[in-house]
């Protein structure tokens, strides 16, 4: 195997490498950018050095107050990450098994994965605004004063705001426990039946075990793709508001660094959060070769 | 539950008939079922939702069930009477697909060169994984961010007119660099070449390298390799990469709205704002006209492919 390179791959070493310069490139300029000095601009350049435009940031400059998007962008994201999940292991080890409907949900997960996200949050919109206005018909109907005093809508963070999330996340989900079951040896699970465990005893000890750096990877795609998430956001949200809806928002209003700022915050925490993940699969794994576990090989 | 209970649950479970490779009793159903009532309420009745609202009538403070085709007309006001003159609608559709086309084109040239590159030249496992991760990281990041990263860039003020008007290549700083059609195809290719990339390399890690061996032994230049054995056999990852690319650009408004200086038509752009005027059914409307254009595309590309196979 240590034939000499052909001169191919230094070619397309030199795109890979542009490529890569293409991709990290911006973004690393607008993270040196939002450390400009207070009297710098949108470019280059840097006037100074100084942390100015992220203490503007803290305190909110009179603008609207990410500290709002960013809380619920957190929250939302944290279930949206516990809810894919599970949901999705759930519905991998079902599809270990042929049932009824099966070709049906895994059609309607590729669906939801492939329709433009606009067309899916517009329907969620007008679905809880037709809820809304039959809950006041009813109120009206019956004279029900309860409803009038307290119900206002049922559009919100961790209602059709969750749907939206998880119509996008839970599709990722699934292929991955997909692509995981399909590599999935089942003589482990056939030995531990055999060896007298109960199906429960068999998923909790043998098979989750084994899949779980899988689990990390939907988890991962679970929280990242909700904390990022605007187009099935856009319609969906009511009132409430995420960090992406926010961003966007300041895109066109804010004409300073503390946008950078902004930007280099969240990127921040998205990185810190596949760091992490990376990291748990990496040490799970590890951990697993030098204790000469099988449990896990053949699978990633 | 707490493990020891082998010793009341083993004889049942033994006594129970095996009826392994058929229907698995009550499991999988409980098991699916909450992932299918998500899709249900979330994806399935929205779009039903959707297709009656399309219907419905509205003035500007509510929508009333109704089954008019008004919305519809409106949609397509004019267009058939103004040809060969384009109306809103269809300029709109035309910006719109002329985006894909470019999108699609250099997303797939610089997907499936690096997915090739990933594949078939680096030699390690590890090193694979490692350049794939780098290669799939930014898409785990904000797309906003990612859109308004270009602004130091290709601003007026930016860094690429700094060395141009530096270079004394142009006198004046290049206008068109930012808020503009390149700017929206640059951020499409810039976000969504990930998207068409994972699925080629997928299908490329799966060719039997013996197969590219024999082909080389029979007398294959590198060329022929490429064209008779490597493209046809990443067929499923193009076509899926294709699907992803074409319809994210297809329903997009987002970064036509950012990087278009909010200035470029898209269909997407039109439902946004419709809803934003609370005109439900007319936005409904130009979903559906979306939903019918978008399927089309998927079915036509869908004859390459079966997804399942892929996993």
């Amino acid at each position: 195997m240590s034939e000499k390179r052909p001169r191919s791959f230094y070619v397309l070493a030199a795109v890979f490498a542009l490529f890569v310069l293409f991709l990290y490139g911006p973004v690393i300029t607008i993270l040196i950018l939002s450390f400009q000095g207070p009297q710098g601009g949108l470019t280059f350049p840097m006037n100074g050095f100084s942390v100015h435009w992220f203490e503007q940031l803290w305190q909110g400059a009179g603008l609207v107050d990410i500290s709002i998007g960013l809380w619920n962008s957190l929250k939302l994201g944290l279930l949206v990450m516990v809810l894919t999940v599970v949901f999705s292991v759930m519905a991998g080890l079902a599809f270990r098994r042929r049932f009824r409907g099966s070709t049906l949900l895994f059609y309607t997960a590729i669906a939801s994965l492939i329709m433009p996200s606009i067309i899916v949050s517009l329907g969620i919109a007008l679905e809880f605004h037709i809820v809304d206005d039959t809950v006041m018909k009813i109120a009206d109907a019956y004279d029900v004063e309860w409803l009038y005093d307290n119900y206002q809508t049922a559009t919100g963070l961790f209602t059709s705001g969750l749907g939206a999330h998880l119509s996008w996340t839970l599709p990722f989900g699934l292929l991955i426990m997909f692509a995981v079951f399909n590599r999935f040896d089942k003589s482990y699970e056939e030995a531990a039946r055999d060896l007298g465990a109960t199906s429960w005893q068999t998923i909790r000890h043998v098979v989750l075990p084994m899949v779980a750096p899988s689990v990390v990877g939907v988890a991962l795609f679970g929280f990242t793709l909700s904390w990022d998430e605007l187009p099935r956001s856009s319609q969906a949200m009511g009132a409430a508001n995420t960090l992406p809806i926010q961003l966007q928002a300041l895109t066109t209003t804010v004409t300073t660094p503390m946008i950078y700022a902004l930007g280099t915050v969240t990127t921040a925490i998205s990185l810190l959060v596949i760091a992490t993940a990376l990291t748990t699969v990496f040490i799970v794994q590890k951990r697993r070769r030098r204790h000469g576990s099988d449990a896990g090989q053949g699978v990633v | 539950m707490p493990p020891r209970t082998t010793d009341a649950a083993a004889p049942a479970a033994a006594a129970r008939p095996r009826r392994r490779g058929r229907t698995g009793g009550a499991a999988p159903y409980w098991q699916a079922a909450p992932m299918a009532l998500v899709f249900f309420l979330f994806f399935v009745l929205p779009l039903v939702v959707v297709l009656v609202v399309s219907f419905w009538k509205y003035n500007s403070y509510s929508i009333t069930p109704a089954f008019i085709l008004d919305n519809y007309t409106g949609v397509f006001d004019g267009c058939l009477v103004s040809l060969p003159s384009l109306c809103t609608t269809f300029a709109t559709y035309l910006s719109t697909i002329k985006f894909c086309l470019i999108v699609w084109a250099v997303t797939l040239v610089v997907g499936f060169t690096i997915a090739y590159f990933l594949a078939f030249h680096v030699r390690t496992t590890a090193m694979q994984i490692v350049l794939a991760l780098i290669c799939i990281i930014p898409f785990w990041t904000s797309n906003v961010i990612r859109m308004i990263s270009w602004i130091p860039l290709l601003g007026r003020n930016g860094l690429i007119n700094q060395m141009l008007v530096g270079s004394g290549l142009v006198s004046h700083p290049v206008e068109w660099l930012l808020y503009s059609d390149f700017a929206v195809a640059l951020a499409f290719v810039h976000l969504l070449t990930a998207f068409m990339l994972v699925p080629i390399l997928n299908s490329m890690m799966r060719i039997d390298r013996s197969l590219i061996e024999a082909a080389r032994d029979a007398g294959a230049s590198g060329a022929q390799v490429l064209w008779n054995v490597v493209i046809p056999l990443s067929k499923t990852g193009i076509a899926i990469g294709s699907i992803f690319v074409i319809t994210l650009v297809m329903g997009d408004f987002i970064t036509i709205g950012v990087m278009g200086g909010q200035q470029i038509a898209s269909v997407g752009k039109v439902i946004n704002v419709e809803t934003g005027y609370l005109q439900f059914p007319l936005a409904a409307a130009n979903a559906v006209v979306l939903l019918v254009a978008v399927l089309g595309i998927i079915f036509a590309l869908t004859r390459f492919i079966d997804i399942r196979k892929e996993l």
